[in-house]
């Protein structure tokens, strides 16, 4: 049996749905940055999925998707230290406790 | 001749006024004097040699076949709008242009030596200085136009440089005010000059003046007889451009800020509001003499409006206590008789008679030598008021033995002005008297009744100044004559105001350029010298020893004399007209509409955002969940929208 493109992006949906899920509900920052990195890679993965199935004679996907790998390692030693700092200063990483920002 | 010397000419005194406004604080009161002085000094010589170039060098580019010809030394573009609308700055010269230049710089330079020693101990010498070049500068540049917009460029710079000079002393509360009211009414006039150059320059395509003024008939068919209200809109455009001359020379109605102008130091008054600004007025008919003659109306209407304007300064003058003060109507009623020579100046045959514009030579003589005069009379006030420290001849009186310098030449400013042969005055008057009975036996005898009164209003200021009864006060301060920077302009002043009748000036200067023979018309001569004559023994008679005659004249008439004594009520009827009624009804009405309608608009729209804002600011709640939350929930009904309307 080929795989068609569909076995791909239905995984790629429910990693979408799972990830907004976690970053809705969890209390913690560590599963929400956790649950942020499930959503940007369902989207790599549909990168690579369309690339490889719709237009197979270029690469264009697939190089996006390394940029955004890379990206998304920097930016999560980014959340990493900001998650620190504010451990440091409130002592908690529990996000309903993160509400100064506001009127 | 090179375009070096016109161009020094404006080069200098600009020069002058960023040197001394920019650096003048660095400079001592001696250095900054000096240098004003030597500046205007080389313009002076300067501009002497352009004019006499203009008129002896029988150049081919000034003068053909015996006509005086007018000449753009140079014409640049300056701005250019559009294609169609382009203004140029240049340097005309013809016989009024090149008359002006040597009354310019000649009482200007008499007027920076005389300050020297007048302002000697004032704050702000320096910048009085720089002030006097500036107006030097703007004055130059009006005269000289090639076409009427740099003229009203320049002319709303003199117009700022009289505002500045009038309020010099900033801390006097009136200074201030009468630089106000200077500026304000002038600029007021301004704008019917600006309409009227639009008008006319709407229809003739051009704003140069020797376009205009060559072919005035073309000017006038280019209008294609166009009316508004009943007149043409030549005329229209004549008389607004003259009502621009009307606020600058200080014609009823627009009269009122020359008086009060006079809380400027003395030799300003002299420079500016006697001898050169204000026959702007007067030199802008001139300039235009053409068109205004193709449009009869509009010369009457000059005319008209210098004839009751000449009668009642001359009125005013009469009563008046301060002595700059006589001396401002007198020169409003001066610059009015040149007016009204003009008005009387028609080039066209009427009934018959050609009066080959007998007028307008007669008017330019009278401003030559009335300003010669006028400065005179000025600065002879000045060291009056620096010897005796009031402005009121109440306090003078008796003076002709104390100040023997200044009576002499106060005494030949008044018979110039007066009209006795052989004072300048005397020869432009009489030729203007000759034009004005040439024209209507009514204007002739009207103006010389206006020529009797001033006669007598001099000689009365003469003579409670000099002789009259000496003041109890000098003998705790004697008053003396000036020192000599302010002595020698006097002395000069004096010599010019004696002999420069004699310059004969109509073959210099004339509407066509073709050289006017002066000759006498004894009738006119006998009238004149009869008029002034009887004015001057008159005033002798009141006012030579103290006595009770003037009192009881007074007293005989008393509702005439205060009414003259507060110039007809003229102040009080514009502090009527814009106190009560633009203030108070049309601005208040403005300022409730203005209230309750913009700004109320205005305050609702701030206040609904702002209601607004409170009521959804609960959204912002800080926690990023619910942020996400509404973003998702949002982003789905998008996309579900999105679905429908493709599907």
């Amino acid at each position: 049996m080929d795989l068609s493109m569909l076995w791909y992006l239905v995984p790629s949906v429910i990693m979408l749905a799972c990830g907004v899920y976690g970053f809705i509900t969890r209390k913690n920052l560590i599963a929400i940055l956790i649950s942020l990195e499930l959503m940007l890679n369902s989207a790599d993965l549909n990168f690579v999925v369309f690339n490889r199935f719709l237009f197979p004679g270029s690469m264009d996907g697939m190089v996006f998707t390394l940029f955004a790998v890379a990206i998304a390692a920097a930016e999560t030693a980014i959340a990493i230290a900001i998650i620190i700092n504010i451990y440091r200063s409130i002592g908690n990483t529990d996000i309903t406790e993160i509400n100064k920002m506001k009127f | 001749m090179g375009i070096t010397l016109p161009i020094l000419i404006l080069a200098i005194p600009i020069t002058m006024f960023l040197i001394l406004g920019i650096g003048g604080v660095k400079m001592t009161r001696k250095q900054a004097g000096i240098l004003g002085i030597i500046a205007n000094g080389t313009l002076a010589v300067i501009a002497y040699t352009v004019a006499f170039t203009y008129f002896f060098s029988g150049d081919a580019n000034f003068i053909i076949d015996g006509v005086r010809q007018q000449y753009q030394v140079f014409d640049v573009t300056w701005l250019a709008f559009t294609q169609d609308l382009v203004v140029n700055i240049g340097f005309l010269l013809d016989p009024i242009s090149a008359l002006m230049l040597v009354v310019i710089t000649t009482i200007s330079f008499m007027v920076h030596l005389y300050s020297w020693g007048y302002m000697e101990h004032e704050p702000g010498f320096q910048r009085y200085y720089a002030f006097l070049a500036l107006f030097t500068f703007s004055m130059l540049g009006l005269v000289v136009a090639t076409n009427i917009f740099q003229m009203y460029i320049f002319w709303e710079l003199v117009g700022v440089s009289s505002y500045l000079l009038i309020g010099f002393f900033y801390k006097l509360p009136s200074a201030v005010s009468a630089s106000k009211k200077a500026f304000i009414v002038t600029r007021f006039a301004d704008l019917g000059f600006l309409i009227g150059i639009l008008v006319l320059s709407y229809y003739s395509d051009t704003f140069n003046f020797m376009e205009l003024t060559s072919n005035p008939e073309g000017v006038l068919s280019s209008f294609g007889g166009a009316t508004f209200m009943g007149a043409s809109a030549l005329t229209w455009a004549m008389v607004l451009i003259f009502t621009g001359g009307m606020g600058k020379s200080a014609m009823m109605p627009l009269h009122i800020w020359l008086p009060d102008a006079m809380e400027g130091p003395t030799p300003v008054s002299a420079l500016i509001h006697a001898a050169t600004m204000v026959v702007a007025g007067v030199y802008l008919v001139a300039r235009l003499f053409p068109l205004y003659c193709v449009v009869d109306a509009s010369l009457t209407f000059v005319c008209v409006v210098g004839a009751i304007t000449a009668f009642y300064a001359a009125v005013v003058a009469c009563t008046q206590i301060d002595i700059k003060r006589v001396l401002a109507f007198s020169t409003i009623s001066q610059i009015a008789f040149m007016m009204v020579s003009l008005g009387c100046a028609y080039d066209k045959p009427v009934e018959g008679v050609h009066y080959s514009g007998l007028g307008y030579m007669a008017g330019m003589f009278h401003l030559f030598t009335h300003a010669m005069f006028k400065a005179l009379l000025f600065l002879g006030a000045g060291a009056l008021i620096h010897a005796v420290h009031s402005n009121n001849y109440t306090e003078m009186g008796g003076l002709r033995k104390y100040m023997p310098i200044t009576h002499v030449t106060f005494l030949i400013g008044c018979l110039a002005i007066a009209g006795i042969f052989p004072f300048a005055g005397f020869f432009s008057k009489d030729e203007m008297l000759a034009a004005m009975f040439q024209r209507h036996w009514f204007w002739g005898a009207w103006m010389a009744m206006v020529a009797g009164l001033t006669s007598f209003y001099m000689f009365r200021l003469y003579f409670m100044v000099f002789w009259w009864e000496e003041n109890p006060k000098y003998k705790e301060h004697k008053p003396h004559d000036a020192p000599w920077q302010m002595s020698v302009p006097l002395i000069f002043l004096a010599i010019v105001s004696t002999v420069c009748g004699f310059v004969p000036f109509g073959e210099f200067v004339t509407w066509d350029g073709v050289p006017y023979h002066i000759h006498f018309e004894i009738p006119v001569v006998v009238t004149s010298l009869t008029v002034a004559v009887l004015a001057i023994l008159l005033a002798m008679v009141m006012y030579r020893k103290k006595n009770g005659i003037p009192a009881r004249l007074k007293n005989a008439m008393p509702g005439l004399w205060t009414a003259a004594h507060h110039r007809f009520y003229w102040d009080e009827m514009y502090m009527f007209v814009t106190h009560k009624i633009i203030f108070g009804i049309i601005c208040k009405g403005i300022a409730w509409f203005d209230r309750h309608v913009i700004d109320a608009t205005m305050d609702m729209f701030a206040k609904v955002t702002q209601k607004t804002s409170y009521a959804i600011k609960g959204m912002q709640s800080g926690e990023i969940q619910t942020y996400v939350y509404w973003y998702f929930a949002g982003a789905v009904l998008l996309g579900a929208i999105t679905w429908l309307c493709l599907i």
